[in-house]
């Protein structure tokens, strides 16, 4: 038997070299746990069907010598990540049947390394939401406790992740899709610095603030896997290199910057606050200094996200038309074509962002919505920048409560958008954050993890990687979903 | 500033969808509190130049234009995709004289 739960990728790495069990052994542990849990929990969309022999291909490399830390990892990627010859659907019925005509930057250099990639996980519809909710698919569960959401809109990778249904995962994130729901069920999330890791072949949302990230259990696991994706791509003019760690810098002289302005908004739950204040002794106790900050526009960096993500929402899915890909309804004429397969195709909270896309770009309304917001967001840019001179992260916590009942945020999707508020400023800025588990709360009786959130300057994401091993080393245990 | 329900109807057109009636009325709910909480920008950006640049963003970053592969090779896969097609063609319905 294969302990799953106390896993990682660098243990798993070990024992395949060792020879305590080898790829396949380890990809038919996950298929068991899949096949016992997923009609629960509904994480995976699709298993993939040539996951033995994905697994006998790295068990091949270990022989051979030509194995990658990677090699033989079992993978769940999000279903909005293209793998050529695979379907993929970013959980819309307006992609029914597509299947991906190339491989995504992402899924290329995952098997150059060899992993095992298990399934499409679920997701909300093209990345939109904060809970599964509005994948077309029906919600993933989170497995702390079945009646509440993962988190979104990654929230199939980090089920998957929780639940032993993988080892390691991808998601995107856009305004905090990689985050909130690593957050919600106990995992380590990673939004990359802008452009850090190649966009080629992800189902686009909005294009100037998504990334793919890496979600698994421990820092070093997420590290792992940002250092194989990341790196320039031809095929993404927006791609970049980020910085190399400065060797003289000693992670106990760390200065972390809690803006205090921030925390005291209405809607925190106390609980949340107090596991955030014990989170930040916590890092004191280690030898960081602590110092109070004032960000005073980064709390409107949610209205900001909300006028520029439904811009190049309504701009990115005009692409879906049913003559390239996907659904195809047929009309009279080529207008009632279109119509007809986005109306059927295209789900509640798809639309109404398509409206609100529609709306700050119309004219009239520009110049007061996205004219304005644009503006904003490089003034956050710049209130970021000066502050980074003063502390090396800014630390919050990732979400404003727990993981949400199911329905409970349903018919209202402005409550639905403020469980973003902490992890959207990273995005709007292009910096990278990351959420580390830093422990739970008592809901009805059952543990429900929380996240503390760690926001970092331009291209400095492995300060983040520093960082997260120090607070690793101060939390006694990982909360794991039985 | 409540966004009416004409509005919203020739917002739906532009986005080339359809909504029901039901759907127009929640709609309009939604974007007034959608639209109030967002509207706090106007205040912010008030004192901020408009020209300020971006520190962080790449700008015009450019490939060569050369032949990025042999002419037709993907033909085939795409149109595979592509719910009607005729031939080498993606097939539309006719747009002139309707």
């Amino acid at each position: 038997m294969i302990d799953l739960g106390t896993l990682t990728i660098r243990k798993a790495h070990e024992a395949m070299k060792r020879g305590d069990f080898s790829a396949v052994e380890l990809a038919e542990a996950y298929l068991k746990n899949i096949e016992a849990r997923n009609v629960e929990l509904n994480a995976y969309l699709e298993v993939f069907d040539d996951v033995r022999e994905q697994a006998q291909e790295a068990d091949a490399r270990f022989k051979e010598g030509t194995a990658t830390v990677l090699t033989g990892i079992p993978i769940a990627l999000k279903d909005n990540i293209l793998v050529k010859g695979r379907r993929v659907s970013a959980a819309s019925k307006i992609l029914e049947g597509y299947v991906a005509t190339y491989d995504s930057t992402v899924a290329r250099k995952l098997k150059e390394a060899g992993v095992v990639l298990l399934g499409r996980a679920n997701m909300d519809e093209f990345a939109m939401g904060s809970s599964t909710e509005n994948s077309a698919f029906g919600p993933s569960k989170n497995p702390f406790d079945t009646s509440r959401v993962p988190g979104g809109s990654s929230g199939g990778v980090t089920v998957a992740i929780a639940s032993d249904m993988a080892l390691a995962g991808i998601g995107t994130d856009t305004g905090g899709s990689v985050r909130q729901p690593a957050a919600f069920c106990g995992l380590v999330g990673l939004k990359n610095t802008y452009g850090s890791i190649s966009r080629s072949g992800l189902i686009a949302m909005g294009s100037s603030l998504d990334i793919a990230g890496p979600i698994a259990k421990t820092i070093e696991d997420v590290e792992i896997l940002f250092e194989v994706l990341r790196g320039t791509d031809i095929l993404d003019s927006t791609s970049i290199e980020i910085k190399i760690r400065n060797s003289k810098f000693e992670i106990r002289n760390l200065k972390i910057g809690v803006p205090e302005n921030f925390l005291t908004m209405k809607g925190i739950d106390p609980d949340v606050l107090e596991n955030f204040t014990a989170s930040i002794e916590k890092l004191r106790a280690q030898g960081c200094t602590i110092q109070n900050i004032t960000l005073p526009t980064i709390p409107h960096s949610l209205a900001v996200y909300y006028i520029i993500m439904p811009a190049e929402v309504s701009t990115n899915l005009s692409r879906f038309d049913g003559v390239k890909f996907g659904l195809h309804k047929e009309g009279e004429r080529l207008l009632d074509d279109y119509v007809l397969t986005r109306t059927e195709g295209f789900g509640k909270e798809v639309r109404r962002r398509l409206l609100l896309g529609a709306y700050v770009l119309s004219s009239g309304y520009h110049d007061a919505y996205y004219g304005k917001a644009v503006r904003v967001r490089t003034h956050i840019e710049q209130e970021l920048d000066s502050v980074f001179k003063t502390v090396d992260v800014i630390a919050t916590p990732t979400t404003p409560t727990p993981a949400f009942k199911i329905g409970e945020k349903a018919q209202d999707p402005l409550a639905m958008y403020l469980a973003d508020i902490f992890t959207v400023p990273a995005n709007i800025a292009g910096v990278p954050a990351v959420s580390l588990p830093s422990g739970q709360v008592k809901r009805e009786g059952k543990s429900l993890p929380l996240g503390l959130h760690l926001m970092a300057a331009h291209g400095n994401d492995r300060i983040l990687f520093e960082c997260g091993r120090l607070f690793e080393g101060s939390v006694q245990v990982r909360l794991h979903a039985k | 500033m409540a966004i009416t329900i004409e509005e919203i109807e020739k917002l739906a057109s532009l986005s080339r969808i359809e909504l029901t009636e039901a759907e127009k009325g929640e709609m309009q709910g939604e974007f007034d509190a959608i639209l109030g909480y967002v509207a706090s920008v106007n205040k912010v950006a008030e004192g901020h130049s408009s020209d300020a640049q971006s520190s962080t963003s790449t700008l015009n970053i450019l490939r060569e234009d050369d032949t990025a592969h042999e002419s037709g090779i993907h033909t085939e896969t795409l149109l595979s995709s592509a719910p009607k097609r005729e031939g080498q063609y993606v097939k539309v319905k006719k747009i002139l004289g309707s």
